[in-house]
């Protein structure tokens, strides 16, 4: 449980980041809040010859709101999206679900860059870039480039990062005004990773029926998933106790979940198929 | 009439607090010594394996590396871990050797100890050690254990231990002739004693004085030292034991495990200081495991709910090593079945199983946690079948004053009988029902509301405490006045520096900051028999008010002597003698040198604090969530030292015997892996999981076996929790028929009883 020897940068300048990168290849590890890192170290699954702090690079930490919807810098901490008071209104969905990740101490540093890049199948943050059509936006030597969140997750602990690219932000589309929206989980203990959990909205038009339902789950595979059978049943409908009932049915059909010893396959699918009953139900209330 | 000491029975702040909450606590960790060095273990990461070789030369040539320790370093025959409850012949077979050699028979076994500049150092050292072990079929269930196809130990042929049995009357006639009987199978998982900071050792070996010094000793410091010199080849006046400030030991600090004497003998081969201090991987796969027990028990009744018997057989999952007190819980479970009630036959087993895990030791309310979860279990099954009220039934059962001392059943081998020592047991039962709200909450039972399923339970329990044989105590008049006060009890979080004050200053009729209580060192009294079996208290506060005895007759001679009359006619106050004709003297003038006493108490008869726990839950049928809304409990120690210390324990254990019953669990693979390493997967209870708990302790009825009139404390109401708290669950899914027979009552497991 002591960590190995490494070397230690903390760059400046995206730029300073990047070239450490290029010059050391796969023996530098980016550094953001450590909250998963430094336990692979201190387990000796990991054994990077150089950590790259990103603490000081300029420009990650930062929050925008504007009407082309919520952008978060790499290095924003969870505490952080508690404690600004204006995404609450710009995206309700992200504060609540982010509510949920860890305790209070891991809250003061984990990110939302070291959570992506992560990628654990439980976690909240990528959970709500799929489910809200979010957007990865990475740094590399040959420029920006972004990644949908849907394309982003490979499987569990992988994502299409390419070696020597950063991850500098996340985006997520405007969130309009009287959308219906929810997120349920559960979790063993508060702060731990749920068993599964679910975040959903959809919009209603004129007759009072949802359109664009977005139903996405964690833990229930081996990367956050939407499910777009369940979603098909919410959209069109009134949202009833007939519709949510279907769109849970088919979200338990829809899932994948892994099994292990706090849950065998068949919980996690009825929880599941729980979680999106009580969300529509919420979200519709 | 004088005025009386009061300080017995208040609610007195625990000194020991001051340096904690400034951060002025010395755990062993904070213990560091001039050149010091530090030692890693390297385990085995299999379960069950022939060791072939273990190459340490790759380590041994790291630079900073200054000594790789094998079994074969410790000289033959390599030393084993005593027993030191039990010590029967035949389970001498089962010691645990300090490091590996031969075979290895679980995961987490040392194998090696590596000794380097640093502790990270060590640790890279930790993956150039090269074993290679042939491995062999793992052996983690009951199934595989008593077929014995592939044994644990070739010698002994066979992997089971031994067979404990508890009997009283004659059950075989109770069942024959009874009206009602019901038998059930019930599962108690793996789980652990989870102290607040994981073990460590500072040793260090004076060459020329031949003496050494071991910090982080706890709970049985004497007991250690003499296990600690007959391995080392020393005298037990070579060695002293130095006990630091620790976050509670539960039953499984303190024990003797191999870092005991492999650090101090690194120190010793090496000349230099050894610091080790565990990590929380090591500290889950290596430190004593406990509870896991399966029991096939039948319970035979009148038809009006009178208990008649209880026969039957238990199996406990010892794992790969009987170690010093491995057989305290098996034994337990046989023999404190029958709890507080009065059941005149009895005829139960306890089978102890080797297996490929780690071995198991005692944890707080060893055996009891178990054999109550199976017996409150029947008892409401009972209820229910017989369509009587689980409270009428209990308070039919319950052994009445009358009948007290009240003889348990008498377990063999090693034979041992214990009687209640006595207690109204009803009364608290209804003063737990009152204080729990029962008759108002019991119209929730099995009530659907806003999604959940409510429930309610209550259980009653005793709690065994002040194992002898003795505790020493000696008490100093320093020339200042003050008394220090040397105690051979461990302090091991329960608050002994305030309690053995107290007890002191009223003994002494002295007032309470004149008074130092002193229990750091083997060398502060001739003898100590530690803190387990809620002992500490009224052995080592009895071997007080016998010292303080001693010293005012002491002290009135030396002041008869100085005031001219004769010793009868001095009486002492807190700070004067006074003599006839108005002479007086202050004590701190008595004499230039420190007056002392020492005194030993002695007593074998148990203590029985018992009481009684009601608990309020509310079940999500569709995640298999429990939630505790409400526990009430209530317990009578005959006489309370310190009510505020009390409660600590009391909400503690409570919260303990909750994560027993709903969330801890030390998982295993079919291959002898330990799955849960780690505090994500080992859950333990957060500060936020039972907000609600309310503990009452009372002095009813005072023990007649000791002169404080005090029932050890330290462990009682864990014990009821996992009985009540299943029953309650069994309560509010009574529509959906479950019966909890297994614990953890995790969600999964509910669910899937739901059906
Ligand atoms: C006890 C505990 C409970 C937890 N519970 C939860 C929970 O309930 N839900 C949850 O979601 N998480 C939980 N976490 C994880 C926590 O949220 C982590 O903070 C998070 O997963 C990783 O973020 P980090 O900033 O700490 O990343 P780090 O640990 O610093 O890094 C993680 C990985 O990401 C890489 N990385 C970091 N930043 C970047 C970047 N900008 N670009 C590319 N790669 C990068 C690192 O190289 C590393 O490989 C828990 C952690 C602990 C210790």
């Amino acid at each position: 449980m002591k960590f190995p020897d490494f070397d230690y940068a903390c760059p400046k300048s995206l730029d300073e980041a990047l070239g450490l990168l290029r010059l050391h290849g796969d023996d530098a590890v980016l550094l953001a809040g450590g909250q998963s890192l430094m336990p692979l170290l201190a387990f000796r699954l990991a054994a990077p010859g150089l950590l790259v702090d990103l603490k000081d690079v300029p420009g990650l930490g930062d929050i925008g709101i504007d009407g082309g919807g919520v952008r978060l810098g790499a290095f924003v901490r969870w505490c952080e999206i508690d404690r600004n008071a204006g995404l609450a209104a710009a995206h309700p969905l992200l504060v609540e679900a982010i509510g949920h990740v860890a305790h209070y101490q891991i809250r003061n540093r984990g990110t939302v860059g070291g959570s992506l890049a992560y990628g654990d199948p439980a976690a909240e943050m990528p959970g709500i870039a799929v489910t809200c059509d979010g957007e990865i936006i990475v740094m590399g030597e040959s420029g920006e480039r972004r990644v949908a969140a849907a394309d982003f997750f490979l499987g569990a602990l992988t994502t299409c990062l390419r070696p020597g690219e950063i991850i500098t932000g996340l985006h997520l589309p405007p969130w309009p005004a009287g959308r219906r929206w929810a997120f349920e989980e559960f979790a063993r203990r508060r702060g731990d990773f749920a068993l599964a959990g679910t975040a959903l909205y959809y919009d209603l038009d004129s007759q009072g029926r949802a359109t664009d339902a977005h139903i996405g789950v964690i833990g229930a595979a081996d990367r956050p998933m939407r499910l777009a059978q369940a979603e098909r049943m919410i959209n069109g409908s009134t949202v009833n106790a007939d519709a949510i009932a279907a769109a849970a049915e088919a979200a338990s059909r829809e899932v994948d979940p892994m099994e292990d010893f706090h849950a065998p396959t068949a919980y996690r699918r009825a929880l599941v198929e729980t979680l999106v009953a009580r969300a529509l139900t919420r979200a519709a209330g | 009439m004088k005025p009386r000491n009061l300080l017995i029975g208040s609610p007195m702040e625990r000194v020991e607090d001051f340096r904690f909450l400034r951060g002025d606590g010395r755990f062993v960790a904070d213990v560091n010594l001039e050149g010091q060095l530090h030692a890693v273990i390297a385990r085995s990461a299999v379960a069950h394996g022939r060791i072939r070789a273990i190459h340490t030369g790759d380590a041994r040539a790291m630079a900073g590396v200054r000594a790789v320790i094998t079994a074969r370093d410790l000289g033959r025959p390599v030393p084993v871990i005593p027993l030191r409850l039990q010590p029967l012949a035949e389970l001498a077979p089962f010691r645990q050797p300090m490091l590996a050699h031969g075979k290895v028979r679980f995961v987490g076994e040392p194998l090696a100890v590596i000794v380097a500049d640093s502790p990270q150092i060590a640790e890279d050292a930790l993956d150039r050690i090269g074993a290679d072990i042939e491995p062999l079929p793992a052996i983690v269930d009951r199934e595989h254990a008593e077929a014995g196809e592939t044994v644990l130990f070739e010698d002994h042929g066979s992997n089971v231990a031994i067979r404990w049995t508890a009997v009283r009357g004659d059950a075989g006639r109770a069942f024959a002739n009874a009206q009602y009987v019901r038998k059930e199978t019930f599962r108690i998982q793996r789980h652990a004693a989870l102290f607040l900071e994981p073990r460590g050792f500072v040793a260090q070996w004076d060459g020329r004085a031949r003496k050494l010094t071991l910090w982080g000793a706890a709970k049985v410091a004497f007991a250690n030292r003499k296990i600690l010199a007959a391995a080392m080849g020393l005298a037990e006046q070579q060695i002293e034991m130095i006990e630091v400030d620790v976050g509670g030991g539960f039953g499984s600090r303190g024990e003797f495990y191999p870092e005991d004497f492999l650090i101090p003998f690194a120190a010793r081969l090496l000349n230099r200081p050894v610091k080790w201090i565990e990590d929380r991987r090591e500290h889950l796969m290596t430190a004593n495991h406990a509870r896991e027990t399966e029991c096939e028990i039948e319970i035979a009744a009148t038809g009006d709910g009178r208990i008649l018997g209880l026969r039957g057989r238990s199996w406990s999952d010892n794992g790969a090593y009987i170690r010093t007190n491995g057989s305290v819980a098996p034994r337990n479970v046989a023999q404190f079945m029958s709890g507080p009630y009065h059941i005149e036959n009895i005829a139960l087993s306890t089978t102890q199983l080797i297996t490929n895990k780690t071995p198991a030791g005692t944890y707080r309310g060893p055996g009891r946690f178990e054999a109550d979860f199976v017996r409150e279990r029947l008892i409401d099954l009972m209820a229910k079948d017989l369509g009587l009220d689980r409270v009428e039934i209990r308070r039919r059962n319950l052994v009445r004053e009358n009948q007290m001392p009240y003889p348990l059943a008498t377990i063999t081998p090693y034979e041992s009988a214990t009687e209640l020592d006595g207690g109204d047991y009803r009364q608290l039962l209804d003063r737990c029902l009152e204080d729990f709200g029962w008759a108002e909450k019991v119209k929730l039972d099995g009530r659907l509301i806003d999604g959940r399923y409510h429930g309610i339970a209550i259980g009653c329990f005793i709690e065994g405490g002040g194992a002898g044989p003795s505790e020493d105590a000696r008490i100093v008049l320093e020339s200042d006045g003050t008394y220090s006060v040397y105690v051979g009890s461990a302090a091991v979080g329960q608050g002994i520096e305030t309690i053995m004050a107290q007890i002191a200053g009223d003994a002494l009729e002295a007032p309470f900051d004149r008074i130092r209580v002193r229990h750091g060192s083997t060398g502060d009294v001739a003898q100590g028999h530690g803190s387990y079996h809620s002992r500490a208290t009224v052995m080592g506060g009895s071997a007080i008010v016998l010292a303080a005895e001693k010293l005012r007759d002491k002290l009135r001679e030396v002041a008869a002597r100085a005031l001219g009359c004769e010793p009868g006619e001095v009486t002492l106050d807190s700070g004067t003698a006074k003599g006839p004709a108005g002479k007086s003297l202050a004590l701190s003038e008595l004499s230039e040198a420190p007056v002392e006493a020492e005194a030993t108490y002695r007593g074998d008869k148990h203590t029985y604090a018992y009481g009684s726990l009601a608990a309020h839950v509310a079940v999500d049928v569709k995640t298999g969530h429990v939630e505790v809304i409400d526990v009430a409990s209530i317990k009578d120690v005959g006489r309370i030292i310190n009510p505020a210390t009390l409660h600590g324990q009391a909400v503690g254990a409570i919260v303990q015997g909750l994560g027993g019953a709903l969330l801890e669990h030390l998982v295993y693979d079919g291959d002898g892996q330990l799955l849960t390493g780690t505090l994500a997967d080992y859950m333990v209870p957060s500060a936020g999981c039972f907000p609600v708990i309310r503990s009452t302790v009372v002095e009813l009825i005072p023990s007649p076996n000791n002169p404080l009139g005090a029932k050890g404390g330290g462990e009682g109401e864990i014990i009821p929790v996992g009985g009540v708290i299943a029953n309650a669950v069994a309560a509010a899914l009574a529509d959906f028929g479950v019966e909890p027979m297994e614990l953890p009552l995790s969600p999964p497991r509910i669910w899937a009883l739901i059906g």
